[in-house]
């Protein structure tokens, strides 16, 4: 049972019912967290890679670009408790880049420009769950927002869309990421608050 | 040691407001008291949670202020359109209780055994962090060299003004930069930080300095862009951000 905090009031509206995982706010800003630096990788050297498959697979950003893309609109959750609600995107689906690999890996560790990893279930990049998202609000992605190319997993925390990712490293087994490792949840679904270990 | 900081299931605890000390006209540090705190190192933070009369609650992160050892004490600064800290920069008074889950984070920290030289740069109310950094070399009688490049509006938004004084004539550089109105008579930086201003007060990248950057978007895109410009290796800048872009 929480103890009341005395003269604590609602100010902020009502969020629509359903559509805001518990402990989480609306914003309509689009807050920046990272741990470093941005990086800024030219296109004429970024690439991405799929490891650890039977082949290992890359594809140029020219590549890339001409793989069927999708333009999705979606709600996002950040750990720290800011939610953005009808976000637009366009990316490739997870499903045409692993499609191109033969794995039967269970998990993969996404990573990235200047060092960030997380950990995710292959299950959760696949059915139309996941995209390499390249374009945010009909413009191309910022730096800041982790362009040229951003994982974009909604349905988990947003530390799981992976700023600046370069590739997928497929593994049998599930081994922590960047956060993973300093105590935030390896799985990280926002409507059960698996925010940090444990919960 | 990194990468161990939170450990086992993190549980909300209840937390009395012992004292609050109003720093400027729109930040206020708040003492609390948390039977059982496990204690925590420099640079990290919690959530905090209230709980209305009606059952509603909201929850928020807090950078701590204080050193590891000291009690558990949060900086909070008002934003105007805020739910949390408008209620515990206005409203707050000792004895009130809140709930608080942590420490945690641990990417984000310093301790003297990681060495230095350290280079802390501050934009507004994210020297929080960087002031229990400060607190705790100066409780462990760390020799590590350290220099405070901190931004503020004005004179008056300046947080923990004396203390950083203090620490200026304890063997901390500390260089402050006015943006927007300085005092008659001001003789340091008066302009955003820039590569000039970095190049000025940074320690050189051959001293292989460590380098922690809190403060808004604008500011540690700027200032951790200059310090990797600077010859700064990436992962030696660490960084934490609060609000959007663009603002």
């Amino acid at each position: 049972m929480s103890p009341i905090s005395r003269g604590f009031r609602r100010k902020r509206e009502e969020a629509p019912a359903g559509r805001v995982p518990p402990g989480q706010y609306v914003t309509t800003d689009f807050p920046v967290l990272s741990a470093g630096p941005t990086p800024h990788t030219p296109l004429t050297e970024w690439s991405f890679s799929i490891a650890g498959g039977r082949e290992p697979k890359m594809w140029s950003w020219e590549q890339f670009r001409s793989l069927p893309s999708e333009t999705l609109t979606t709600d996002i959750h950040c750990v720290t408790r800011w939610s953005k609600l009808d976000t637009m995107w366009e990316g490739v689906s997870l499903d045409v880049l692993l499609g191109a690999v033969e794995y039967d890996a269970r998990y993969v560790l996404a990573f990235s420009d200047g060092g960030y990893t997380t950990n995710l279930p292959v299950a959760d990049l696949l059915g139309g769950k996941a995209w390499v998202a390249f374009s945010f609000g009909g413009s191309p992605l910022g730096a800041e927002h982790g362009g040229p190319a951003r994982l974009l997993v909604p349905h988990l925390y947003f530390w799981k869309s992976a700023k600046w990712v370069r590739g997928l490293q497929l593994r049998d087994t599930d081994v922590p990421g960047f956060w993973e490792n300093y105590g935030y949840h390896m799985y990280g679904d926002p409507w059960k608050e698996q925010r940090y270990a444990g919960d | 040691m990194e990468g161990t900081a939170v450990r086992g299931r993190l549980t909300w605890q209840t937390a009395t407001v012992a004292s609050v000390v109003d720093e400027t006209a729109k930040v206020r540090t708040l003492m609390l008291e948390v039977p059982g705190w496990p204690g925590h190192q420099a640079g990290q933070h919690v959530d905090i949670r209230l709980t209305a009369d009606d059952g509603y609650q909201a929850e928020r992160a807090y950078s701590i202020a204080s050193a590891p050892g000291e009690p558990l004490a949060l900086t909070v600064e008002r934003l105007d359109d805020g739910e949390v800290s408008p209620y515990l920069t206005e409203d707050v008074q000792p004895g009130d209780e809140l709930e608080v889950r942590g420490p945690i984070g641990g990417y984000f920290i310093w301790e003297p055994a990681f060495g230095g030289p350290l280079m802390l740069l501050a934009g507004g109310s994210g020297v929080v962090p960087l002031r229990a950094m400060l607190r705790r070399r100066s409780s462990a009688g760390s020799s590590v060299p350290a220099r405070l490049l901190y931004s503020s509006r004005s004179l008056d938004d300046v947080i923990y003004r004396s203390e950083l004084d203090a620490d200026a004539s304890g063997g901390v550089t500390v260089c402050h930069t006015l943006t927007r109105s300085q005092p008659q008579g001001w003789t340091g930086y008066a302009r955003r930080v820039d590569a000039q201003m970095l190049a000025e007060v940074a320690w050189p990248a051959a001293d292989k300095p460590l380098a922690y950057v809190c403060g808004p978007t604008s500011f540690v895109e700027a200032v951790a862009s200059g310090l990797v410009g600077l010859g700064y290796p990436a992962g030696r800048v660490k960084t934490e951000r609060f609000g959007a872009t663009g603002q």
